[in-house]
């Protein structure tokens, strides 16, 4: 090693330090959300400008994002000072992981996410965040095709069929979309929709001859819908190429086509079933780990971030709603206001079915969200029987509800004990 | 330093490395397969097999490695016998059929994915050409044989190259003498490649094959990339496991299963292409 190599090492070798040192400092914000990067940009840029303390943003995928956290726990030590995600990402941890932040007397505006918050526990784990909605997309030029007598505001199941039948014989192709794509949310269109809308429960009657119908539906739907729908995830996209006309899907992974092109879209309430109209909250919160390097600045952060001048930048940024009472400004971006529109008309329609998002499931969420996706994949795409499919995956079912003892959540009737699959 | 214990001395480090890095999370992974909620248990291998997509992802596995593992030691071969027989040049051929080895094996599943998409190269080909009227979407649910062949032709055309730069080695170390004496007796090419390159190939071949059939085993990010969820495969359910469920123990059971194919498969490999004792080039 000549002298002007060993220079340049101790230079980059006091670098490194610096910015280990730099990082220190920060508090280390790990979420799940906000996860594309114009969002997370807009994180960074806007929503954090005015944080108490510099914050590093670190947005990714579930399973790192778990993994990470996860051996941090273990360890005993972490550099993770925030954490940000969806109730089902907490519920999948101990209560006991994370700091209790019932002393912050913070709280958002629902009763159902303060209880939801808690865990089990008689205090908040996490601080409900944002929140969001799953709504349906259309481009303008369906329209024309809605069958006679139908509100696009107060559609049902039959009549979102007629319609989509109707664009599909006029243009000769199926032009429904749905994000069953292996990243596509299809599984909470299941568990949130179809199945309170047709059979008023999700757990109970999840085999019921309710629940027959309600797949007789969704294969008629089907048959409308685009087949390339199983690689489709951000419906956004679609409805943007003109692949997919008529769509459903979590209003953020819907805002980029409303943004882009406001005049050309309209977003409205999910179909109606037999049983209601069904739909479904999407919560997101903020906890501390166990591990956090700086409690009290973690804390700082989580009291920032839920001011209402916090709440609104974060709507911007992320098209998630905030979970306090603030007054919206009138210069929202079309997406926000597109959203906030059909969210509004679905939750006060008269026929409204509200659902919850599934809870007490701890670590077994994903494999509660794999029966209903392997339900689809056996019924829609591989053609089997419905009733045998049903009957043959119930088994399965009952016994995550038997092994988390989750007690039934909206619109299952309430149960004393582990939710029933009757 | 005594000559005795100079070749251990020199082979430490790797076995220190493959010790910490490798047989010590083979361990752990193996403890967390036989592992459930009241310490060892067969619960995991039960769920994992019992699940309705185990059968399909096994299938598609053997039968991808089956259909695309035989293709690309012809290829190898013919291509290898190419080069070798060439003068001027055969560096740059070399170096041209290697390239896909040098991409990653994501990016080569979204190269395919880029021509077979709806609105990709070949629907734009066949619609310059009038032969449809709109795009096709070939990957669709609706026909798995054409996602089988697009994976097919995607491991085909990434990794033959590896099985090629093995046996051209190979072909490399076969002493001229045998051809010359082969000529001499008037032995057709035909003749010479079957009686003198494959026999003297068989270590290479065996290292070639050994090395692909595993690999196929593990192929992931092209069947992610072509196939999505709608062809299953073993890899991709341990992502599932792992990822989606987060159900590590499972994920470890499935792993280990892959894990019994490879040897299983290494051993019958071994076995078959052994070069007798005594002989050597």
């Amino acid at each position: 090693m000549n002298r002007h190599s060993k220079y340049m090492a101790a230079v980059s070798g006091i670098a490194m330090m610096c910015s280990a040192a730099v990082a220190q400092a920060d508090v280390l914000f790990w979420s799940t959300q906000a996860r594309p990067v114009e969002e997370a940009q807009a994180m960074r840029e806007t929503v954090m400008a005015d944080a108490p303390e510099t914050v590093d943003y670190q947005a990714n995928e579930d399973g790192p994002w778990l993994t990470r956290i996860r051996a941090e726990l273990q360890a005993g030590s972490g550099a993770i000072g925030l954490l940000g995600a969806l109730h089902g990402n907490f519920s999948a941890m101990e209560a006991d992981q994370l700091v209790d932040l019932g002393d912050l007397g913070i709280t958002s505006n629902s009763e159902t996410f303060n209880t939801l918050s808690k865990l089990g526990t008689d205090t908040p784990q996490y601080i409900p965040w944002m929140q969001a909605s799953y709504i349906m997309a259309a481009n303008k030029e369906s329209l024309q095709y809605l069958p006679e007598g139908a509100d696009i505001d107060a559609l049902t199941y039959d009549q979102l069929i007629a319609w989509t039948a109707n664009v599909h014989e006029a243009t000769g192709q199926a032009k429904f979309g749905f994000p069953a794509g292996p990243k596509g949310l299809k599984h909470r269109f299941f568990e949130g929709y179809l199945y309170p809308s047709y059979t008023n429960g999700v757990v109970r009657t999840y085999a019921s001859d309710k629940a027959v119908t309600a797949w007789e539906k969704f294969r008629e739907l089907w048959e409308h819908t685009n087949p390339a729908s199983t690689n489709f995830s951000f419906m956004q996209e679609q409805l943007l190429s003109g692949d997919a006309w008529i769509v459903f899907d979590h209003t953020s992974r819907l805002a980029q086509a409303f943004n882009e092109r406001p005049d050309d879209f309209v977003a409205f309430p999910a179909p109606a079933g037999p049983e209601g109209r069904g739909f479904m909250p999407v919560l997101a919160g903020l906890a501390i780990p166990e591990t956090a390097p700086d409690k009290d600045a973690a804390k700082a952060l989580i009291s920032y971030m839920m001011t209402p001048e916090t709440q609104i930048a974060t709507l911007r940024a992320t098209s998630f709603f905030p979970v306090i009472d603030v007054d919206l400004p009138d210069d929202l971006p079309p997406a926000v206001q597109a959203a906030g529109d059909a969210v509004a008309k679905m939750s006060s329609a008269h026929d409204a079915n509200p659902g919850l998002l599934p809870s007490g499931l701890g670590n077994q969420g994903g494999e509660f969200d794999r029966i209903f996706n392997d339900t689809f994949e056996r019924i829609v795409l591989a053609r089997q029987d419905i009733r045998m499919v049903l009957d043959d995956q119930k088994p399965r079912l009952a016994a995550i509800m038997d092994e988390t003892g989750a007690p039934c959540w909206a619109p299952d009737a309430p149960s004393e004990g582990a939710c029933p699959v009757e | 330093m005594n000559a005795r214990l100079l070749p251990y001395m020199l082979i430490l480090p790797v076995t220190l490395f493959l010790g910490v890095f490798f047989l010590y999370p083979f361990v752990l992974v193996a403890q967390q397969a036989f592992s459930g909620s009241d310490g060892f248990s067969m619960a995991n291998f039960r769920d994992v097999f019992s699940y309705w997509k185990f059968p399909i992802s096994l299938k598609n596995t053997l039968l991808l490695a089956a259909i695309v593992v035989p293709v690309q030691l012809a290829l190898s071969l013919l291509m290898a016998t190419m080069v070798s027989k060439m003068k001027k040049g055969r560096d740059l051929v070399l170096y041209v059929w290697t390239i896909p080895l040098g991409i990653s094996d994501l990016a080569a599943g979204i190269i395919w994915l880029a021509i077979f998409e709806q609105s990709g190269f070949l629907n734009s080909m066949m619609s310059g050409l009038g032969v449809i009227d709109q795009p096709v979407n070939f990957l669709s649910y609706q026909h798995p044989g054409v996602i089988f062949l697009a994976i097919a032709l995607a491991e085909i055309w990434r990794a033959t190259a590896i099985m090629l730069v093995i046996i051209v080695a190979g072909i490399g170390l076969i002493p001229k003498e045998y051809y010359e004496a082969a000529e001499v007796f008037g032995a057709s090419p035909w003749k010479r490649f079957t009686k003198i390159t494959l026999p003297m190939l068989r270590p290479s071949l065996q290292t070639a094959l050994i090395l692909r059939v595993v690999l196929a085993f593990e192929v992931f990010a092209v069947v992610a990339a072509l196939g999505g969820t709608l062809m299953p495969v073993l890899m991709g359910e341990i992502y599932a496991y792992q990822f989606d469920l987060l159900n590590s123990n499972a994920a470890a059971a499935l792993a280990l299963v892959v894990l019994a194919l490879s040897i299983a498969f290494t051993v019958i490999i071994l076995r078959v292409l052994r070069v007798p004792k005594g002989a050597s080039i």
